[in-house]
């Protein structure tokens, strides 16, 4: 896989075509699954790192459930393309700093990404724009049935697929959906929906999953447990939640808008104007004003911008996008005028059609 | 930057904690962080009385190594103390070794202690022959590399003989 070629595309996910795209960014689901009669990746040998790597990665080669996937090898990759492969949610951080032979099949679509000797054997993930976890099951389950018709997963009848953290044992599932909540934000009501999410058992984590801060009003919310509970009975207490968080964001907005639409309107107005202007400007602060003016376009307060491309310069505007696009390794004081520059062009020339 | 709430060094990674509908903030550095995020992926810090993985240095000597000889995987060798340490088992047997451990924590991460979601279909004989033959093809290598010459060879023979049964089956790849 060229990975220069991909600084110039973005994954179909971003491309804001699914259901209720103005908030809910993304929807996933991953699966963790390994293969029986060898230890986990933290325990093994280089050598049986090296076999799993190879019987999956003949798995991935095959095509599973007629999706064309391209490997890549981790541990030959340096760490900016590695960086880069977690900013574009193809990897995750664990396999960017695992060690030893490791690897990911990526669709050209960037929708399905297969990672082998993660923390897991396999990881498997499908991504999809807006509010679709019910294709997103789909899709992995016909992929995890492809392989494990040739496989055999660790597997017992009490405890289900066996995960070398005791947290993903059973279903190995994890649903997830990444929402924009900037009203609910800014409203401060956002704690309200917190608590009300952990009551249930849900967990809500920053843009790049565990560990990571909460940038630019996304959330990711996903289920904890994995143990006595279907698949299906998962994914459903997601959707049934999803909902009322979308309603509440959006009732959060209307008021905002009916109680003080000038102040509003000159806030994301604002926002907008820093970023085509600016000079240099940071990671952090890029977030935020993307973030404002991603809610005013979803307003009708800001008319000249599409969200395909905000979401687009949620991930292209990060360090290891920066470098890649500019073939060079840079500091970052030179990144934030990188950064500057990257987001003007973008913003001010009407954007190509691919 | 924020410096990291552990120790002095910079913070790298920041964490919202919900417990028990508190929302606390966490902004720790890469090896702080690592701790933390191990300490609760195995369901919350490990207790400071060390209730499960066998006696401490204090206790006796002859207790001791029969705590750890029961608590210990013979196949990847982790002990169910090392486990706890850094939150991941060692390998898939581990469940079975250290059940009477596991159930308590797996009740108190899931809720639960029965799976009850999907099934995988055993996989035909066929592709766990292709496992063998991948894994044998890589020893086989390796033992050339080492010039470890009768190896080899032994191997070699055992590869033919699986190829042979997969031919004669008829699933010659």
């Amino acid at each position: 896989m060229d990975l220069d070629a991909l600084t110039h595309t973005s994954g179909e996910w971003l491309r804001a075509n699914g259901p209720d795209s103005d908030i809910v960014m993304s929807s996933r689901i991953r699966l963790a699954r390994n293969l029986a009669d060898y230890p986990f990746p933290n325990r093994a040998s280089d050598a049986v790192r090296a076999d799993v790597e190879q019987l999956l990665r003949g798995e991935i080669a095959k095509s599973p459930a007629g999706k064309k996937l391209q490997y890549v090898q981790i541990d030959a990759l340096e760490t900016l393309d590695r960086q880069f492969l977690v900013e574009r949610q193809l990897i995750s951080r664990e396999l960017s700093e695992n060690h030893g032979q490791r690897g990911v099949g990526i669709s050209p679509e960037e929708n399905v990404s297969l990672m082998v000797n993660e923390e897991d054997h396999l990881r498997m993930q499908v991504l999809r724009s807006g509010f679709a976890l019910d294709e997103c099951w789909h899709d992995i389950d016909a992929i995890d049935d492809a392989i494990e018709s040739s496989v055999t997963y660790a597997f017992s009848e009490q405890l289900g697929y066996l995960t070398a953290c005791p947290t993903n044992v059973g279903t190995g599932i994890r649903v997830s959906v990444l929402l924009h909540l900037p009203g609910l934000v800014m409203t401060k009501e956002i704690q309200k929906v917190f608590q009300a999410l952990q009551k249930i058992g849900l967990a809500v984590r920053g843009l790049y999953g565990e560990g990571s801060q909460a940038m630019g009003d996304f959330y990711q919310i996903s289920n904890q447990a994995t143990l006595g509970k279907g698949e299906e009975q998962i994914i459903k207490t997601i959707k049934d939640v999803v909902p009322n968080i979308l309603a509440y964001e959006r009732k959060v907005r209307t008021t905002l808008v009916q109680e003080n639409r000038q102040n509003l309107h000159d806030q994301v107005s604002r926002a907008l104007g820093n970023l085509k202007h600016a000079r240099q400007i940071s990671s952090e602060e890029t977030m935020h004003l993307l973030s404002s003016v991603r809610m005013g376009i979803n307003l009708g307060l800001i008319h000249d911008l599409e969200i395909p491309t905000l979401n687009e310069l949620f991930i292209h505007t990060q360090p290891a996008h920066l470098q890649k696009l500019r073939h060079e390794r840079m500091e970052t004081a030179e990144r934030n005028a990188a950064r500057a520059d990257y987001i003007r062009q973008r913003l001010t020339v009407p954007p190509s059609s691919n | 930057m924020k410096k990291c709430g552990r120790c002095a060094k910079p913070a790298v990674l920041h964490i919202t904690e919900i417990r028990h509908g508190e929302v606390q903030a966490l902004h720790l550095c890469e090896s702080c962080a690592k701790e933390y995020l191990n300490e609760s992926e195995a369901g919350g810090p490990p207790p400071d009385d060390d209730d499960v993985g066998g006696p401490s240095e204090e206790s006796e000597s002859s207790d001791t190594s029969d705590d750890e000889l029961s608590s210990t995987c013979p196949q990847c060798g982790i002990t169910f103390k090392e486990f706890r340490k850094q939150g991941r088992l060692g390998c898939p047997h581990d469940y079975t070794v250290f059940h009477d451990e596991l159930m308590p924590l797996l009740e108190n991460i899931h809720g639960e202690t029965q799976h009850t979601g999907k099934v995988p279909k055993r996989a035909p004989k066929a592709s766990q022959h292709q496992f063998r033959l991948i894994r044998l093809r890589n020893r086989l290598r390796a033992a050339v590399d080492e010039e470890m010459y009768e190896e080899a060879a032994r191997l070699r023979d055992e590869i033919q003989s699986l190829e042979n049964e997969a031919g004669s089956s008829g699933n010659a790849s």
